[in-house]
């Protein structure tokens, strides 16, 4: 890996910054914008530091049942990763080792869902949910959830599961393992890298999800953080500054998250969507 | 063991999208139960003027969304998987925008756009403070804009996997061959991220008939219908103006773009990216 590459690359250096300044940007704006008064916030320069840094506009979104809307995520995230982490790893351990005809239909149909933009189902969705009387509960958003992460990670999941070397499989198979040993004290341990991944993967999009919660809830105790911060705008008007302080709080733990799994995450994400 | 799996993506997945070419030759406002109305409804969706209107706007966000986001992620991709600890440095803050929900990336850029009190005023630059979300010329452009900061993040990281995994060897050879920068991007990386591109396109592609949350929450589809793709079409008809069937005939629209556009891109990379993958392993 050494000397390549010994010019400088001026096209994507200039780019590269140029496109640090566009992230960076509106990011600082938000974060200087939640720590300012919200009386300054119409005479002082948006992209200074305010003059008087506050709290006030977390104090504000905090008493604002910002920690009920905060579990109500937790607890429709956490509920979906679980259970599809458990259905997931138990299909693809099956894709990967069955050679049955069903197996094979099978992953080509939950690939199926990749290809289709499932969004476009919300209508019967929302016609399901409501006959099943589970409109404006939280289970409501955990079941769609569920059903759209299952191709993305299974996909994942048998793309790393095939790297494991076949003899492992046999040579626990010649020791008497069943499929259930092969699956907790192989293929878990080996693939705990790709579930982590996925879990985050799958984490991010029902945590930052809108669509279901908007169509499938309605009433302020069952709102998760994104459809939450619609509602602060709503409801805060012209106080900005408290606007973006629920933003950056809505941040703040995907930020903890992105710095303690950032590799696994990175090198998943790839992983998953080819060479 | 694979029923689990199959079970749940069957009864939210599958069944919705039967359910949806079933609605969209039903009337149904919502409430009450669906009754049978024939092609009543792909009438009234095909000679929408308002319908119209968003599978256009939809192509060209399609479209400029590609336009964008494609070289620049392919561009960034290279640039951060260069050897120097600066990039990995950078590679680090350009993930920030994807711990944004839609609806936060949004809700800033409403506020950092505002012609008064946002960006434009604190540079004191006029150009910068336009209303740019109140017209109807620069609404798109921006739609466009936030797109692309939002997504390209991520289609950066895989461009910067592919590049990574494209062997050093190649580039030895090439610069013994004596070949400049611009001959061994065109003939080593571009050729050797060929599935990286296709997959990442397909991903843009198909992505972007589901942009949704973040425009219906920067511009609600507005000014007038400037924004107003075919995502938010289905949603203001069907949760809006409670015609059901309508909006299934919009969804079905997109799905068959959505499962064309997947297929066609597919064969173009060459072959099955799934096989290949396991032939690579």
């Amino acid at each position: 890996m050494s000397a390549v590459r010994t010019r400088p690359n001026i096209i994507g250096g200039l780019l590269g910054w140029v496109w640090l300044a566009i992230i960076i940007v509106p990011i600082y704006y938000v974060v200087v914008t939640s720590i300012r008064e919200q009386s300054s916030f119409f005479s002082e320069n948006a992209l200074l530091p305010p003059a008087e840094p506050t709290l006030g506009a977390y104090i504000t979104v905090l008493q604002n049942d910002f920690a009920l809307y905060f579990m109500n995520s937790v607890i429709v995230t956490a509920s979906t990763v679980a259970v599809v982490l458990i259905v997931c790893v138990m299909a693809a351990y099956y894709v990967v080792r069955s050679r049955t005809k069903f197996a094979k239909n099978s992953f080509a149909l939950i690939l199926l869902g990749i290809a289709i933009p499932l969004q476009a189902t919300i209508i019967p969705i929302y016609y399901m949910i409501t006959q099943l009387r589970l409109y404006d509960s939280l289970l409501a958003l955990i079941l769609p959830s569920i059903a759209f992460a299952i191709p993305i990670t299974v996909l994942i999941l048998v793309n790393f599961m095939r790297d494991i070397p076949s003899e492992l499989f046999e040579s626990m198979h010649m020791d008497g393992a069943g499929d259930w040993r092969m699956l907790r004290s192989l293929v878990v341990p080996l693939a705990k890298p790709a579930i982590i991944t996925v879990a985050i993967y799958d984490g991010l999009n029902v945590w930052n999800g809108f669509l279901f919660p908007l169509v499938l809830t309605q009433s302020a105790d069952k709102r998760v953080l994104p459809l939450s911060l619609w509602a602060y705008q709503g409801e805060f008007q012209i106080n900005i500054p408290a606007v973006l302080a629920a933003v950056t709080l809505s941040a703040l733990p995907i930020v903890v998250l992105y710095a303690l799994g950032r590799r696994q995450l990175v090198s998943g994400l790839t992983a998953g969507f080819g060479k | 063991m694979v029923i689990p799996a199959l079970a749940f993506f069957a009864a939210f997945a599958l069944i919705p999208l039967i359910g949806v070419l079933a609605l969209s030759f039903m009337s149904w406002d919502g409430l009450g139960t669906p009754t049978w109305a024939g092609i009543d409804n792909w009438l009234r969706t095909l000679t929408s003027p308002e319908t119209g209107n968003a599978a256009w706007l939809s192509f060209v966000v399609m479209v400029g969304s590609w336009l964008i986001q494609a070289p620049i992620s392919l561009l960034l991709g290279v640039f951060t998987a260069g050897q120097q600890r600066y990039r990995a440095v950078l590679a680090v803050l350009y993930f920030l925008p994807l711990v944004f929900s839609a609806a936060a990336v949004a809700i800033a850029f409403k506020s950092l756009l505002d012609p008064n009190f946002g960006l434009g005023s604190a540079l004191g630059i006029d150009a910068l403070a336009q209303n740019w979300l109140g017209d109807p010329q620069l609404a798109l452009g921006v739609v466009l804009f936030v797109i692309a900061w939002s997504f390209i993040p991520f289609h950066t990281l895989l461009y910067q996997a592919g590049v990574k995994q494209i062997p050093a060897s190649l580039y030895e050879a090439a610069m013994i061959d004596g070949a400049s920068v611009w001959t061994r991007f065109w003939s080593i990386t571009i050729p050797q991220l060929r599935y990286t591109i296709v997959t990442s396109s397909t991903l843009m592609l198909v992505g972007s008939l589901t942009y949704f949350d973040l425009i219906y929450v920067l511009t609600a589809g507005g000014p007038g219908n400037a924004t107003r793709i075919l995502p938010l079409d289905m949603y203001l008809v069907g949760f809006r103006s409670f015609d059901m069937g309508r909006a299934s005939v919009i969804a079905v629209i997109l799905v068959v773009v959505g499962l064309t556009l997947s297929l066609v891109l597919n064969r173009m990379s060459g072959a099955n990216r799934m096989e290949s993958q396991m032939e690579g392993a």
